[in-house]
């Protein structure tokens, strides 16, 4: 009966955590929703620490206190820009902290209530090897997608021969180690199954490129998700099946928003291998010869202020920049002197789902003027120029004319139709994809060399004379 | 088995519940909601308590502790910039 009240807790948390995705659907009602989510989890940590089991506080106390400081300082401290990486470092970490609940939950079954050392019933070591197997690859495969994010290491794809080959076999043997984990549950077992999962985690991650970023981190965050549920599985914990379950579910739909916006398949991003420096260069061989028109500060001033609408598309490049606050000063200017100025938002567009949004965010532009793809499509033919920085390949028509092309029917933002486009980009370097873009060439368009921040500095004195 | 039964029971309803809700959310929010999403499977920790609570010592808690500090890491770093990130979706509209 004393048991009864923690579940009833662990139900309550449960509803709160689906108040706080559900707060999420307008950005109103989103920070009532984090309100629900840090409650939720209060409610949890205390409902557990009621639990008869737990006897010594001193390491708890000192554990939340230490993970807690270190916690508050990061978010604390992190820049906007940074967030893909941060997302995907945390990612490792709840990970890494299902691996160890497995393990503890291996060496002392007796405080889970599945029974003892050696005596564990096999419905529960299927289930600590799920928990401790997804945890194990979201960890590892966040941390190499943390290294290509951050630039620690490069963000092109690393590819090997018998690579495809290689996960299988490992997969293969991860399967065989599970199996003969639950036939003898010993400790060797245990932890070969994960580390094998460990290396699969880094292998499954390392060929996929910088741009496919936006699928890996939801993939990841929706792993992270499962191997919550995996815990709540063997724990028997309905709190923790049913989180993880909204966790995994959030990740899986944002990956397959993102693989749409890309109009490439989940299996194509996940085996990798797209785009990269020797695609890149051959484009740039070719594209050299070509006359492109390119311009000042100055007359993306004059055209810009001459314009009745103006739509600004950003893309990574803006991020790397750091560009969003001068992008907006610019665009302040712009409205001052009349012009009707939205921006237009791919959904791949950044490093991760809604990337761009909140840096456009932090930069104070109002969301009312963030338009997504559909909403903005159909009025490019009315805009009198489109500004587009730091984005390439969500632009280029070729997606939509050449079925040659490797990002053929991915959907774009149809700048071409705009009556002139301005690029500030700082060469003609092939976008992720290694398409040249077409765009660059035609005479209603005018590239802007430079880099993205400085541009949108140089505009603003221009506008300002 | 009838408890495996039961679980999966949760399981699945839950999966509906979450996939309805995922898609209600706004896309200019989806950032936060990876981050808010992170916070949350951090309710891991519930079963790190669980392996740190015993007043024995052993490998489980060593294990329990190092997980309740991944895990503490999560909760306050993916709540904090959850709320830093909507603070900037509001103010607007002058």
């Amino acid at each position: 009966m004393e048991h009864n009240y923690s579940i009833l807790a662990y139900l309550i948390s449960g509803v709160f955590f689906i108040l706080a995705l559900r707060g999420l659907s307008s950005p109103e009602t989103a920070r009532r929703g984090n309100i629900y989510g840090i409650s939720g989890m209060v409610i949890a940590i205390v409902a557990t620490l009621l639990l008869p089991g737990i006897e010594s506080y001193v390491l708890i106390v000192l554990g939340i206190l230490i993970g807690g400081i270190i916690g508050t300082s990061i978010a604390l401290k992190i820049k906007m820009t940074a967030l893909p990486q941060l997302i995907a470092g945390f990612h490792s970490l709840v990970g890494l902290a299902a691996v160890m609940v497995a393990g503890a939950a291996f060496h002392n079954p007796s405080a889970y209530g599945i029974g003892d050392i050696g005596n564990i019933p096999v419905a529960s070591l299927i289930e600590m090897s799920l928990g401790s197997t997804i945890g194990a690859i979201t960890f590892s495969g966040s941390i190499i997608a943390f290294g290509k994010l951050q630039g620690i290491m490069s963000g092109n794809p690393i590819t090997f021969k018998f690579q495809h080959f290689l996960n299988a076999i490992l997969g293969i043997l991860l399967i065989s180690v599970v199996i003969l984990f639950c036939l003898n549950q010993t400790q060797n077992f245990f932890w070969s199954l994960t580390i094998l999962a460990f290396i699969i985690g880094f292998l499954i991650i390392i060929p996929i490129g910088g741009a496919d970023m936006p699928v890996v981190v939801s993939m990841l965050n929706s792993y992270s998700g499962w191997a919550a549920c995996g815990i709540g599985f063997t724990l028997s914990n309905n709190l923790l099946i049913i989180t993880g379950a909204l966790v995994g579910s959030s990740g899986a739909i944002l990956s397959y928003i993102m693989c749409k916006g890309m109009n490439r398949s989940f299996i194509s991003v996940i085996l990798g291998g797209f785009g990269g420096e020797d695609v890149t260069s051959q484009a740039n061989k070719e594209t050299e010869q070509r006359p492109v028109k390119s311009g000042d500060s100055s007359d993306a001033a004059f055209m810009m202020q001459n314009a009745e609408s103006v739509v600004i598309v950003p893309g990574y490049g803006m991020a790397v920049a750091q560009a969003q606050h001068v992008l907006k000063e610019m665009c302040d200017i712009l409205k001052k002197k009349g012009v009707n100025v939205r921006y237009a938002i791919h959904p791949v567009a950044g490093r991760m789902p809604g990337h761009m949004n909140v840096l456009l965010a932090e930069a104070n532009v109002p969301y009312d003027e963030v338009l997504g793809l559909d909403e903005i499509n159909r009025d490019f033919a009315s805009t009198d120029v489109v500004f587009v920085i730091g984005a390439n390949d969500i632009t280029n028509p070729a997606a939509k004319t050449d079925p040659q092309s490797p990002i053929y029917g991915m959907p774009i933002l149809e700048v071409e139709n705009a009556k002139s486009v301005l690029f500030s980009k700082r060469s003609l370097r092939a976008g992720y994809a290694g398409v040249e873009n077409e765009l660059f060439f035609r005479d209603n368009t005018m590239m802007l060399f430079s880099d993205a921040k400085e541009m949108c500095e140089n505009i603003i004195n221009a506008l300002g004379k | 088995m009838e408890h495996l039964l039961q679980e999966l029971t949760v399981f699945i309803l839950a999966i509906f519940v979450g996939y309805y809700i995922i898609w209600s959310v706004t896309p200019a929010l989806h950032s936060p909601l990876m981050s808010v999403t992170n916070a949350i499977s951090s309710v891991i920790i519930v079963g790190a308590l669980i392996a740190v609570g015993p007043a024995l010592f052993g490998i489980s808690k060593i294990m329990g502790f190092i997980a309740v500090i991944l895990a503490a890491v999560n909760i306050f770093g993916g709540f904090i910039v959850t709320q830093r990130m909507l603070q900037m979706f509001k103010k607007k509209k002058k």
